[in-house]
């Protein structure tokens, strides 16, 4: 299953249930919730931070955190 | 401050416009704990409510939630916690930003479950029809069951509907929770927690358990009892996860109802200024253009008022001595109390200045982009892409810099950044570089529009950076600290700095710095002045020997008084001192006058100046009364030469960049890290490094 890591910048996907357990208390109480959508919009560089967009919260996060996060993509 | 005001905590989610609102209520009569030394750190100001009740505003640090990851957010819990009748808040003003509502109600449900009165500020209302925003204002009262003022702190509109809120709110009976936290969870579970005590209400206790926080006015049984909860480590932290997103889900349902955004209309100017701002090669070139843009511009618009200041000093202290009888108390004033304030003063250009910029980086929203460019670089060397906040403000002064290092959440990140927070070069440094660099390098335009002199300073502080880098990455590989990483920030939406806001900060730095700094100059030119002025059996015999050795040479009387004055301070208390430490210092290639500027800037290097000033205007004759810069021009060394010359002056300025001669900063390290450990390793450390790197200066340039 892919990770909030694996976004291309403007790619939208939604965070999987089963990550519940695993996102930090600090990023689900800034909005990354199960089933949010979640959106890459800029990479610094070696992709790393990351800077999403989720539940209408901009945030810069890092790449290991971003790998614990699982999402659903779109298509 | 009267037992009838109300005390209003203001909390909200950082950049929601909180500041804006806290200086819209209380403008003029806000106050910061001074420093150094004392450790307040909370905002507090006056707002008068009505014609006879008035309000204790306190500004709390912004917080994403009351569960703390940093010592910032830490400090909201404490004070929510506490029960003593003094200092917990009568009413909860809370700042939400309509932008982002939804996580902001999260902030505002867990401190509604406290049960303390609250208000609802929604902040930047202004927006709302350009983000396509709308809100069923009286079913949101009704919903949240609170007072919810809709405010735009900026354009100073809604201020007057809050404050009879405040009041309404105050007058109210006790609030009511808003979700309560036991209904799904497991209501078994927080049936016990509830059971352990009646004077505090189930979120308290919840808080009291996960957060490891207890006030004061808990007994021995009822810790004991909250501790046996801690046990279960797996289910505290399943069941904070559930209640954060059952507090989303009562949330959600009630903006369901009651918030409607209309997608199509928002506009996307952050999104194209984020393409600019955080890309991976133009936002690094248009950040070190800042940073330029804001060095030089500190060396050229900060000069002419620092000029005027010096001028003006030299006047005043001209004509005081001339106007005033002549003795003792008018020797205090012109040759130490009136230099010594001038040696204070002529930093507020630069200090202000530097502090300007970093408010308006901080109030556009650029700083947070700068954070997410440097975490990568910055985490190579045990920090973190905030640690360049602390870097940048270490500029103007070290003291606010390590106080901003608490939004760190890891311990080894923090520490790191504190240590070399130091090696920046602060504004105290900057009189020292100005000074020395007028004196020994030439004031020309290279490539045609860069000054040269700008160019050195502006290496000097790439100095100041680099060591600090290069000391954190030593750290990092040498430190033994446990600790967990953890990042994340928020990237708030781009604005136009308000003027107030901005004038506020820099206002409130500056006006610390003076204070705080100034005292410890104040009071150090004044012993100075004493121990110039003073000395043992040679200094009081100055005078009958130099008429006995000059009786047989052709000098007029203006020739004698300046040899007489010279020998005199060369024979008081503080030319023995220097005398004294001259050997150590002659390798770096400084006098014995420079070795009193030495010891007595260990204190706060920006007494270095004040010194020579202090030290030359003893020394001079009384008729011509010249600019600091003009006497220290005018020194010549042993072999007759200027004793400021190049290999001299560079020696200097690299001694300052590495030395860590500021007792307030060691204060203020020794506050934050809880142990003499940390400072004291900074203190030998850097002078160490200062005194290797000082002597080698001068050896290979002389």
């Amino acid at each position: 299953m892919s990770t909030i890591a694996d976004l291309h910048i403007g790619e939208i996907g939604y965070i999987s249930e089963e990550s519940l357990d695993s996102i930090p208390l600090k990023l689900l109480e800034m909005g990354c919730l199960p089933g949010a959508e979640v959106q890459l919009i800029q990479l610094a560089p070696l992709k790393d931070p990351l800077y999403i967009c989720v539940n209408g919260s901009h945030l810069a996060i890092r790449k290991e955190t971003a790998e614990i996060i699982k999402i659903l993509k779109s298509e | 401050m009267s037992k009838n005001d109300i005390k209003v905590a203001l909390i909200g989610n950082p950049n929601t416009g909180k500041t804006s609102l806290f200086n819209q209520l209380t403008g003029l009569t806000q106050k910061v704990g001074n420093y150094p030394g004392v450790t307040v750190d909370k905002k507090e100001g006056i707002s008068k409510l009505s014609a006879t009740q008035n309000a204790i505003i306190t500004d709390l640090p912004g917080t994403y939630s009351i569960n703390p990851t940093s010592l910032d957010e830490s400090i909201v819990l404490k004070t929510l916690l506490k029960k003593d009748i003094k200092e917990s808040p009568d009413v909860i003003l809370v700042v939400a930003d309509v932008e982002n509502l939804k996580r902001n109600l999260l902030l505002f449900s867990q401190i509604k479950d406290l049960e303390i009165p609250t208000v609802l500020a929604i902040n930047m209302v202004d927006q709302m029809h350009r983000k396509g925003i709308s809100i069923d204002l009286s079913l949101l009262k009704k919903e949240l069951n609170t007072e919810v003022i809709l405010i735009s702190a900026r354009k100073n509109e809604g201020i007057k509907e809050i404050k009879e809120a405040i009041i309404r709110c105050h007058v109210a009976a006790k609030a009511s929770p808003l979700c309560g936290i036991n209904h799904k969870i497991d209501p078994d579970y927080f049936h016990k927690l509830k059971e352990i005590s009646s004077n505090y209400t189930l979120y308290e206790l919840w808080l009291m358990v996960t957060q490891n926080n207890f006030p004061e006015t808990i007994t021995k049984v009822e810790k004991e009892k909250l501790l046996a909860f801690k046990q279960d480590t797996f289910k505290l932290k399943k069941y904070q996860h559930k209640e954060t997103i059952f507090r989303y889900q009562e949330i959600n349902k009630i903006l369901k109802k009651t918030y409607i955004v209309d997608k199509t209309k928002a506009t996307d100017l952050r999104g194209k200024l984020d393409k600019i701002f955080t890309h991976r090669i133009f936002g690094y070139v248009l950040f070190s253009l800042i940073l330029l843009v804001i060095f030089q511009s500190i060396f050229d618009l900060a000069s002419v008022p620092m000029d005027f200041i010096d001028a003006t000093f030299a006047q005043i202290s001209d004509f005081a001595k001339s106007s005033l009888p002549e003795g003792v108390l008018t020797d205090l004033l012109t040759e130490g109390i009136i230099p010594g304030i001038g040696g204070v003063i002529i930093f507020i250009p630069q200090i202000a200045i530097l502090f300007l910029f970093i408010a308006i980086l901080e109030e556009t929203g650029y700083m947070s982009r700068v954070v997410f460019l440097m975490d990568k670089i910055m985490r190579r060397f045990g920090m973190n892409g905030i640690s360049v906040i602390p870097l940048i403000s270490g500029t103007a002064c070290a003291i606010p810099a390590i106080m901003a290092t608490r939004t760190i959440s890891s311990w080894k990140e923090r520490l790191i950044t504190i240590l070399v927070v130091p090696f920046t070069t602060c504004s105290a440094r900057l009189p020292i570089y100005a000074i020395l660099i007028a004196l020994i390098i030439p004031d020309k335009k290279v490539l045609g529009f860069l000054n040269l002199q700008g160019l050195v300073l502006l290496s000097l502080y790439a100095l100041g950076f680099a060591s600090a880098i290069i000391a954190a990455y030593i750290l990092h590989k040498t430190l033994k600290v446990e600790s967990r990483s953890f990042f994340v920030v928020e990237m708030p939406n781009y604005k136009l700095p308000s003027l107030k806001n901005v004038f506020f900060d820099v206002l409130e730095k500056t006006k610390a710095f003076v204070f705080g700094a100034g005292k410890i100059i104040l009071a150090l030119s004044i012993v100075l002045w004493f121990l110039a002025s003073n000395g043992g059996d040679s200094y009081k015999n100055v005078e009958k020997d130099v008429i006995e050795n000059i009786a047989n040479q052709q000098l007029n009387t203006d020739e004698i008084q300046q040899i007489i004055a010279s020998k005199k301070l060369e024979n008081s208390y503080i030319g023995i001192l220097g005398k004294t430490i001259e050997p150590v210092i002659k390798p770096l290639g400084y006098d014995w006058k420079i070795g009193i500027a030495l010891i007595t800037s260990f204190a706060a290097r920006e007494v270095f100046v004040g010194t020579l000033a202090t030290i030359y205007s003893v020394e001079a004759d009384d008729e011509n009364t010249t600019t600091i810069k003009q006497k220290m021009a005018s020194e010549v060394n042993a072999t007759g030469g200027k004793l400021f010359n190049f290999p001299v002056g560079m020696s200097l300025m690299v001694f300052y960049a590495f030395a860590m001669q500021c007792m307030a900063t060691l204060a203020i390290v020794k506050r934050e890290t809880k142990s003499w450990k940390w400072p004291l390793i900074q203190l030998f450390g850097m002078t160490f490094l200062a005194y290797v790197s000082s002597f080698l200066t001068y050896q290979i340039l002389s």
